[in-house]
């Protein structure tokens, strides 16, 4: 079974995030980017997959600017055997809707035909939890969201799910989409001959017009804001004093 | 212009506090008409009708709809999707997995998370993480979105919207429901709870979250956790409040060996009481809470608990 991970760029998760001063998004000069940390789950589960022989080939994607380059050679490093890079950007403050890489990634699917796609749950960008929801609708295929085990039984996948009520486990017919969570695995780190090596590895370079997906977005940002800041109150010296205060407010 | 809402139904009932912030966040749109999928659900659309604002409640009683599997129900929300100008949910894992497929099916965007409606099409929503807000105008021919719904005030009740009844599922043959593991517990559901008492890594082990339970306990509390905690296997992700978990917004929130990392703020800052307790007087969670003390939980907490 070949498995297709799509990835993306974006800012890393430890670097605060500052709104720019004219409200038009989130400033992306200069600023260190990374996998999303999701999609470094996903293609770790491919990499284990592969390993327990349950997969033949991993293919990676990405879609946006060109600089996603680093992001997929990450990826190989990491143990992914080629990658795809769609160009559908030029300006690394443009962000391509869910709806549109959706859209790119089902073609990607047909011509690559997966037996299952491997995606993280969400970006840490734009927090729209959509993707691979909205690629299984695209191809009729079956979705298994926010997985936290993935077991592959022959013609299907078993999908432990976190839900808000606490665990879930579904059997999804495969060809699937199965969406990541944090709890699935632990990402590995790329040694550096890895890293070496991935260099070598495969990358093709295609665009967005390739595959005839419109890219325009539905959304219009009209602005972004900082969110309201919350004062600090104060330091109580003790709990005895912590009681007190609660029950002055009303709290308790 | 009329909004087709989703309802959060668990084991055949209504999740109240969602369904009525949710009924009152799409107000404005327009006629609300409530859909309850699921067999055995009688009592829950029954309920959905009290809500004031809901004109029609759509019950589809099928077995096909059971645990809100994502094919089927967004299937069936497709099908119903003709008479309307949105289609929304509270923003639950049960909706966020149904409607981006509802959404690209009808080939538009999906908005999750909204904490503002604007107007019909503007709409405000967190990104990274909460640390910055947009507004987005859509311009799609139906507007599919999740609602976050610690953002409004819930709807009253005192309705008797009438009932219908929807027809059957057609068999999807993609995904099938094996088991649910939930944990049964007496304390209240944590995002309608009152008051929220959450661990983190802090508290060092699973074994001493029984400090927070007891605490929680005490107040007739709800128990979260912070992402650490979770992922250190302290609490179960159920428990974990945050941006990637569960928002809460009660009347105390009690922070106990929380760092403050951005990500667990998003999912809390908007409770009416902070109370941080934590050794590191740097804490970030400091300059959110109202109430701060810095103080080893090990010593505080027992304290705490038996003082109240």
């Amino acid at each position: 079974m070949k498995v297709l991970v799509p990835v993306k760029r974006v800012i890393d998760y430890n670097v605060k995030v500052r709104v720019k001063a004219d409200g038009t998004g989130v400033d992306l000069a200069n600023v260190k980017m990374s996998m999303n940390p999701f999609d470094e789950i996903a293609v770790e589960e491919a990499i284990r997959l592969k390993e327990a022989g349950k997969a033949e080939e991993i293919v990676v994607v990405s879609i946006g600017v060109k600089q996603a380059q680093e992001t997929l050679r990450t990826a190989l490093a990491m143990g992914a055997d080629r990658a795809i890079l769609v160009t559908a950007a030029d300006d690394v403050h443009t962000d391509i809707e869910p709806l549109a890489v959706a859209k790119i990634l089902a073609k990607v699917v047909e011509e690559e035909q997966p037996g299952l796609v491997l995606c993280g749950k969400q970006a840490i960008d734009n927090d729209m939890n959509a993707t691979g929801q909205m690629l299984a609708a695209l191809l009729g295929w079956s979705q298994a969201t926010f997985a936290s085990k993935v077991e592959i039984d022959g013609g299907a996948a078993v999908v432990t799910r976190e839900v808000d009520g606490g665990l879930q486990t579904i059997k999804s017919a495969l060809p699937a989409v199965i969406s990541v969570d944090l709890r699935l695995n632990e990402p590995r780190y790329a040694s550096l001959p890895n890293i070496m090596k991935a260099k070598k590895k495969p990358l093709d370079e295609k665009t967005a017009a390739d595959y005839g997906v419109d890219v325009s977005p539905r959304l219009a940002i009209v602005k972004t804001s900082e969110p309201a800041v919350r004062q600090a109150g104060i330091k109580v010296g003790s709990v005895d004093e912590l009681v007190s205060k609660l029950k002055e407010v009303g709290a308790i | 212009m009329a909004v087709l809402l989703l309802a959060e139904v668990v084991n055949g009932q209504l999740a109240l506090d969602a369904v009525s912030k949710s009924v009152s966040a799409v107000a404005s749109l327009g006629d609300v008409h409530v859909l309850v999928a699921g067999q055995g659900g009688d009592a829950a659309a029954a309920e959905a009708a009290t809500l004031a604002g809901v004109s029609k409640v759509l019950f589809a009683g099928d077995h096909g709809f059971c645990h809100t599997l994502a094919e089927p129900v967004a299937a069936l929300i497709v099908s119903l999707s003709g008479g309307y100008s949105h289609i929304a949910a509270a923003a639950t894992s049960d909706a966020k997995n149904v409607l981006p497929r509802v959404a690209a099916l009808l080939d538009v965007m999906i908005l999750s998370d909204v904490t503002a409606v604007i107007d019909a099409d503007t709409f405000e929503r967190p990104i990274y993480a909460g640390n910055a807000i947009q507004t987005v105008k859509s311009s799609d021919s139906i507007k599919v979105f999740t609602i976050r719904t610690t953002s409004f005030e819930a709807a009253a009740g005192g309705n008797s919207a009438p009932v219908e009844a929807l027809g059957t599922a057609a068999e999807t043959g993609k995904s099938e429901w094996i088991e649910d593991k939930v944990a049964a517990s007496d304390r209240p559901e944590l995002t309608s709870a009152g008051i929220v008492v959450s661990g983190g890594r802090g508290v060092g082990s699973e074994e001493s979250f029984a400090l927070i339970e007891g605490l929680a306990d005490k107040l007739g509390a709800a128990v979260g956790a912070s992402r650490a905690a979770v992922d250190s296997g302290y609490a179960p992700n159920d428990w974990q409040v945050g941006q990637t978990g569960k928002v809460v917004a009660p009347q105390l929130y009690v922070a106990v060996g929380i760092s403050g990392a951005i990500q667990h703020l998003a999912g809390m800052k908007d409770s009416k009481i902070i109370v941080a307790i934590n050794k590191d007087e740097e804490a970030p969670i400091f300059q959110v809470a109202d109430f701060g003390l810095v103080a080893d939980l090990f010593d505080a907490v027992p304290e705490l608990t038996s003082k109240l």
